[in-house]
């Protein structure tokens, strides 16, 4: 960073300021806007499996659903239960909302199309969705109420739990790739989608695939424990919980929980996509697949880990909290560490 | 089913494929909704909504203020008080329903000798104030007028079963 700075040829302190803040917003705009649509398209794939139509009055098919939400959530009443931590209360959902934004700036979404190209991409991915745990406990716990506490509670375990299944899955991936950047992870699956993480093509004649595959899975249904999604939305579990953690809040405190969380599980689409599934790589490098800019590449890829989001949540019974657990520390830690064992053993011995 | 198999079927996520294809074909299906405000349901002759107070062909009101609806009410909310009018014939002065305390059980329509209390085809009389839905009598007059046909046809159609 500071040679940036001490080299004379480089634009000035000024340029990189404009240059990343129009970046910022650029991304938020984007981002939000596509939040705004997927949040109907979630709504509408529930809706088609349950043979509903969903919404479908506000704008032509419902497409201005989420604006119309986004006008009510804005316009009620902000409600801070007696004897609530006021501060804490209302820290908790910008907390959530924050830490979901902050997680994209890693996020190459094309060759260059990035905030900060950290080489510690992954890492800071890591430690920013364990910090997601923050919002969720502080604002059980700040709203002074039982069904809020409890949510929060399990959240806590079962965040904390299926952040160690991801991070041996995330090993086994920067195994392969040898770098943490994530530009890097994406330019090393180049090649066509045999040579995708998921199937490990660069391995043969290993067999990686058998190892990466599963590894797929697990990354994928244990993102989905991570952002409380059904089947593991046990914190917020309507059923038995109300609305978990969610219970006291409404107005905007409300409206940034729930951004924050969709923020989450689109990061998690993208990070499926980018540790498996290619990036913005086309699945087959020849010429009507790479015409579509790499950037579509990635937003379709995202959108259909979204909808496979959705469909999970319309098909999965919930989880009860002992299976939670036994699947997390029982069933995918000793296999996504047996994975790494594996991963480890072809890198030392198999590979070139 | 053993537990080998179980294992098995759990590690490849056969049961959730099931449901995925299972689930894919249900999405594609026609969706029995109904575009509630700009479609609806049909209804039943039968129907007990919003109550009217029917006249006439000549535009004299039916009512000759019986009170049997007021008695037969279960609930309680029909009050009615009655005169002789200016020509000697026994009509209502005033006639209320309590919207609120009504149970649409029909009682009053079958009580009615002379079908002038009936419950018509419509239920979308929603109000932003409680005070809107104590009914009087002019209101309930208005109600018949408006939905005299709609009401004389029902009427028509039930009658063979009753």
């Amino acid at each position: 960073m500071w040679t940036y700075w001490l080299n004379p040829e480089n634009p000035g302190v000024g340029f990189w300021i404009a240059d990343t803040l129009s970046a910022i917003l650029a991304f938020m705009i984007v981002l939000l806007l596509s939040l705004a649509f997927l949040l109907l398209m979630d709504r509408k794939v529930w809706a088609a499996v349950q043979m509903r139509k969903g919404p479908n009055v506000v704008g032509a098919f419902g497409l201005l659903q989420s604006f119309a939400d986004f006008l009510k959530f804005v316009f009620k009443e902000i409600v801070v239960p007696a004897g609530a931590d006021r501060v804490l209360f209302l820290l908790a959902p910008l907390i959530t909302f924050i830490l979901a934004f902050i997680g994209w700036a890693v996020v190459p979404v094309a060759p260059g199309w990035v905030i900060a190209d950290l080489n510690v991409g992954i890492l800071y991915l890591l430690a920013i969705s364990s910090l997601g745990v923050y919002g969720i406990i502080i604002g059980g716990w700040a709203s002074n109420s039982k069904y809020p506490f409890m949510g929060s509670l399990r959240s806590a375990a079962q965040m904390v739990s299926y952040e160690v299944s991801i991070g041996f899955v995330i090993v086994t991936v920067l195994l392969f790739a040898g770098s943490m950047n994530l530009s890097d992870i994406v330019t090393m699956q180049a090649g066509g989608f045999w040579n995708w993480n998921l199937l490990a093509g660069h391995s043969l004649p290993w067999p990686m695939f058998l190892v990466m595959i599963p590894m797929a899975g697990v990354f994928f249904i244990s993102a989905l424990a991570e952002t409380n999604r059904p089947p593991f939305d046990l914190p917020e579990a309507e059923s038995e919980l109300v609305a978990g953690y969610q219970v006291e809040y409404s107005s905007t405190p409300y409206l940034l929980f729930m951004i924050g969380e969709y923020l989450n599980i689109v990061l998690m689409c993208a990070m499926t996509t980018i540790l498996f599934f290619g990036g913005w790589l086309p699945p087959i490098e020849i010429a009507p697949f790479t015409w579509i800019p790499p950037v579509f590449w990635f937003a379709i890829k995202v959108v259909f880990f979204f909808f496979m989001f959705a469909m999970v949540k319309a098909l999965v019974p919930r989880y009860r909290y002992d299976q939670l657990m036994r699947l997390g520390w029982k069933i995918f830690l000793p296999t996504s560490l047996g994975a790494v064992v594996l991963v480890g053993a072809y890198i030392a011995y198999g590979a070139n | 089913m053993g537990r080998i198999e179980q294992t098995i079927r759990g590690a490849l996520l056969l049961d959730f494929w099931g449901a995925f294809v299972l689930g894919m074909r249900y999405f594609f299906r026609p969706k029995p909704t109904v575009n509630y405000p700009f479609e609806k349901g049909p209804l039943s002759p039968r129907f007990r909504g919003q109550h009217a107070l029917r006249r006439y062909a000549n535009g004299e009101e039916r009512c000759i203020a019986c009170k049997l609806c007021e008695a037969v009410c279960p609930a309680q909310a029909i009050t009615i008080e009655a005169e002789p009018r200016a020509d000697g014939s026994r009509r209502t002065t005033r006639y209320d329903i309590d919207m609120v305390k009504c149970i649409y059980c029909g009682y009053c329509q079958e009580a009615c000798p002379v079908d002038a209390i009936v419950e018509g085809p419509n239920f979308e009389f929603a109000t932003e104030t409680r005070e809107e839905l104590y009914y009087d009598k002019a209101k309930l007059l208005e109600n018949g007028d408006r939905w005299e046909r709609e009401i004389a046809r029902n009427l028509e159609l039930d009658a063979p079963y009753r």
